[in-house]
């Protein structure tokens, strides 16, 4: 893990969060939305600062990988490992982003933004 | 509602969906000033950081005092529904941080390059950049006061844009005309999905 005396510096410290590890357990998108419960945010007192902030952030609303990165002030790469463990250990449940296949599903949900959209 | 099912966070009681639209287009051309102005929270900025173990644009660990290079990356919000949310992401200004295009448009409805008449060349690299990608995408004047007005077929020209790709002015200030470039994307979108369902091609992923 890391290389305390790197010569390069800081080079390491945007992972220094996710104890330098740059992979994330699972893909997550960054317009992914990611979820709390109550139980979940109690379980995440002892997950660490971090992810607790996490957890307590996803409780009142769903929030993106991208928006969790923004307001923890992490980068997306760490945010992304330090989520992804969050979906592994329960702690956060993640939503689909939208669907890649299927002309029915992917023409649902481009008719249910257009009107989102017109509704403005 | 059923409290008692929410034990653990797995167990929501609706899926949510969110989908994402990409506003591209050179420096300073008003790309946050347009996520902003539908936006329900003031543009975030979400940054990627590149290390010299990254993506091989730049090899920081051989240029002395600058080991990590930032791409930063704005962003808006429009909850639609309990269950469907869009994202509006901002382009890195940058073009040459095309791994993080790569990422920003995976799995995106589809694209708006906004142009400056004053800088048109800045749109050049961002058109490249979409018709290179099976990504449906349209071109949005940006109208700021005291630029030059063009007609839009001078600036399709101008932009070696083909006829099938909409064109539209906007002002990237105004909450209704933004709205219209996003249903432009949005239509469009529909009729490329349709055209490839029509010619039996398979739905592009991503």
């Amino acid at each position: 893990m890391g290389q305390p005396h790197d010569p390069r510096g800081n080079l390491v410290r945007p992972y220094a969060v996710t104890r330098g590890r740059t992979e994330p357990r699972r893909e997550i998108p960054i317009e992914a939305v990611l979820v709390a419960s109550q139980a979940a945010v109690q379980e995440a007192r002892f997950a660490g600062h971090d992810k607790y902030r996490i957890a307590v952030l996803c409780e009142p609303k769903a929030q993106s990988l991208a928006e969790i990165a923004a307001y923890s002030r992490l980068p997306l790469g760490a945010a992304r490992v330090l989520v992804a463990d969050m979906v592994d250990d329960g702690m956060l449940a993640l939503h689909s982003a939208a669907p890649k296949q299927g002309f029915t599903e992917r023409m649902d949900l481009l008719e249910r933004v257009l009107s989102g959209l017109r509704k403005l | 509602m059923d409290f008692a099912s929410s034990e653990r966070a797995g167990a929501q009681p609706k899926e949510i969906t969110s989908a994402k639209i990409v506003v591209a287009g050179g420096f300073g051309v008003g790309k946050t000033t347009l996520v902003g102005a539908v936006s329900e929270i003031e543009p975030l900025t979400t940054e990627a950081v590149m290390t010299s173990a990254g993506q091989g644009i730049d090899d920081a660990s051989k240029v002395p005092g600058k080991e990590t290079t930032t791409v930063a990356m704005d962003f808006g919000r429009i909850t639609m529904a309990e269950d469907l949310i869009l994202y509006l992401f901002g382009t890195p200004g940058q073009t040459r941080f095309w791994f993080m295009w790569d990422e920003l448009i995976r799995g995106a409805v589809g694209a708006a390059v906004l142009v400056d008449t004053r800088r048109i060349s800045d749109a050049f690299a961002p058109l490249d950049y979409f018709e290179n990608r099976h990504l449906p995408y349209i071109v949005a004047l940006n109208c700021f006061d005291g630029a030059p007005r063009y007609e839009p077929e001078e600036v399709r020209e101008a932009l070696a844009i083909s006829p099938q790709v909409p064109l539209v002015m906007c002002d990237a200030r105004q909450r209704d005309s933004v709205k219209m470039v996003l249903v432009s994307v949005v239509e469009h979108a529909m009729r490329t999905l349709v055209a490839e369902q029509g010619r039996g091609f398979p739905a592009p992923v991503g």
